[in-house]
């Protein structure tokens, strides 16, 4: 139990200092919104989408992968942030000398990310259906499941390369180079499941999406759980 | 130094089994029904998948024991396996693209092969730059072995969730039988580059290793200096 302690201790500690600073997460805000209005000017909010058919404009049919193209970028600035904060005020020694199983780090970082992400979602979802005029009410408790799972694989990944690039000049660069191709699989199901979810599931299809995505998020999640200590190391 | 023996010897096989393979390949193998001399660049094409799997295993295999061990040695043979396993990836993609032109009528379409090689060749290049902006050797040789077990890890994933993705658009290729005076050149081409690859890996970590040492003594003569 001891592990699981200390893990609440450093997700209780990420998030005291994001409420204080709230650094991340009105960067985070304004980018997501940003994001949603440059989606808007390159696609054009009015385009009737040619393949969209049936009165759905380009945006609203582009919906699912324009949300976790947002996600996506929105949430590189909280998984840097979150050892970037460490870095500067020394905090990384402190983390190494922490008692207890590495694990217990990596699982309070990645359960602290996913708050924060998820509270970025929770105001990014709503908003893009409000601006690009999606009617998502009943289509809400399975898009935020899907949305859950899809998160927590960018997060266990993120976490993980964040925490090997925390002591690097170029962090800013090599995070996107060296997440972003892992996260392809992630991608592929997240926006796959999100669609079946918005669009419809005549196929019967969205249920073995969503296991193919908990079973991404399973072995990447292991795969960094098991590396994690290694990540960290000085 | 037996490695130094052992990649001369691959070394000079691969050049002879070249020959070889190049010239039955472009001139006894026999011209294809349909798609006439442009098949001829499978001759390059595929053998440089197998250089491909053989640098970026040699990558994943020296990073475990890199972490396992922390020997430098093994991180000379994690870069060294990264950069050949890059280069015929690159060449791999560059023929594909000829090939498919002519053939499939577009340079590139996104097929579970082809889209797991090119996420494979984006993440080895990441790698590559990481091992760029890392100074430390000790750090980044941990950092740079992470990368490759996490992205070697990370590559049949990629195709299986590719794959699926595309399953309704794709039509699966069916094997053909195969003249016996193509697979002979195809043979001898596809050996001659699993023996470039090691021949070009053993001098990578021989250069790897020079490097290493000077800067392991730059390292010790500026701690001397303080």
């Amino acid at each position: 139990m001891g592990d699981a302690r200390r893990a609440l201790a450093l997700v209780r500690k990420d998030l005291l200092t994001e409420r204080r600073s709230k650094a991340a997460f009105n960067a985070m805000a304004f980018f997501a919104a940003m994001v949603l209005f440059i989606f808007s000017f390159a696609l054009g909010p009015d385009a009737p989408g040619m393949a969209a058919g049936s009165g759905q404009t380009l945006l609203q049919y582009l919906w699912p992968g324009l949300l976790w193209v947002a996600i996506f970028f929105t949430g590189i600035l909280a998984l840097s942030r979150s050892f970037q904060v460490e870095m500067e005020s020394g905090g990384m020694e402190a983390l190494r000398l922490y008692p207890g199983d590495k694990k217990a780090i990596y699982a309070g970082k990645l359960a602290a990310n996913l708050i924060i992400l998820g509270a970025m979602e929770l105001i990014l979802i709503p908003v893009s259906a409000i601006l690009y005029n999606i009617d998502l009410i009943d289509k809400l408790p399975a898009l935020l499941g899907v949305v859950a799972l899809g998160s927590l694989g960018f997060a266990a990944v993120g976490t993980f390369y964040a925490a090997l690039t925390a002591n690097l000049r170029a962090r800013d660069v090599m995070l996107p180079v060296l997440l972003f191709p892992v996260l392809v699989p992630v991608i592929v199901a997240a926006v796959k499941a999100t669609t079946l979810v918005v669009r419809g599931d005549l196929m019967g299809e969205l249920w073995t999406w969503i296991r193919i995505l908990g079973l991404i998020d399973l072995v990447l999640l292991t795969v960094c759980t098991l590396t994690f200590e290694f990540a960290i190391e000085e | 130094m037996t490695a130094d023996k052992f990649g001369k010897i691959c070394g000079i096989a691969a050049l002879v089994l070249l020959a070889v393979g190049l010239a039955t390949g472009m001139l006894v193998a026999p011209r294809e029904r349909i798609m006439g001399d442009v098949y001829r660049i499978m001759f390059v094409h595929f053998p440089s998948w197998v250089g491909t799997a053989a640098g970026y295993l040699t990558a994943f295999v020296a990073s475990i024991a890199y972490i396992k061990t922390r020997d430098f040695k093994w991180d000379y043979w994690g870069q060294a396996g990264a950069e050949v396993g890059l280069l015929f990836n690159v060449t791999g993609l560059i023929t594909g693209a000829l090939w498919g032109r002519p053939t499939w009528g577009v340079y590139w379409t996104w097929d579970p092969r082809l889209t797991t090689t090119a996420i494979m060749a984006i993440t080895f290049a990441g790698y590559l730059v990481l091992r760029a902006f890392m100074e430390d050797p000790e750090s980044r040789a941990r950092a740079a072995s992470l990368v490759a077990i996490v992205g070697f890890v990370n590559v049949p994933i990629v195709y299986f969730s590719v794959r699926w993705w595309r399953t309704l658009h794709q039509v699966q290729s069916s094997p053909e039988t195969v003249d016996p005076q193509m697979v002979w050149p195809l043979r001898a081409m596809m050996l001659a580059f699993l023996l470039l690859g090691v021949f070009m890996m053993t001098r990578r970590v021989m250069l790897a290793r020079l490097r290493g040492e000077e800067e392991m003594e730059m390292v010790r003569l500026e701690v001397a200096r303080d």
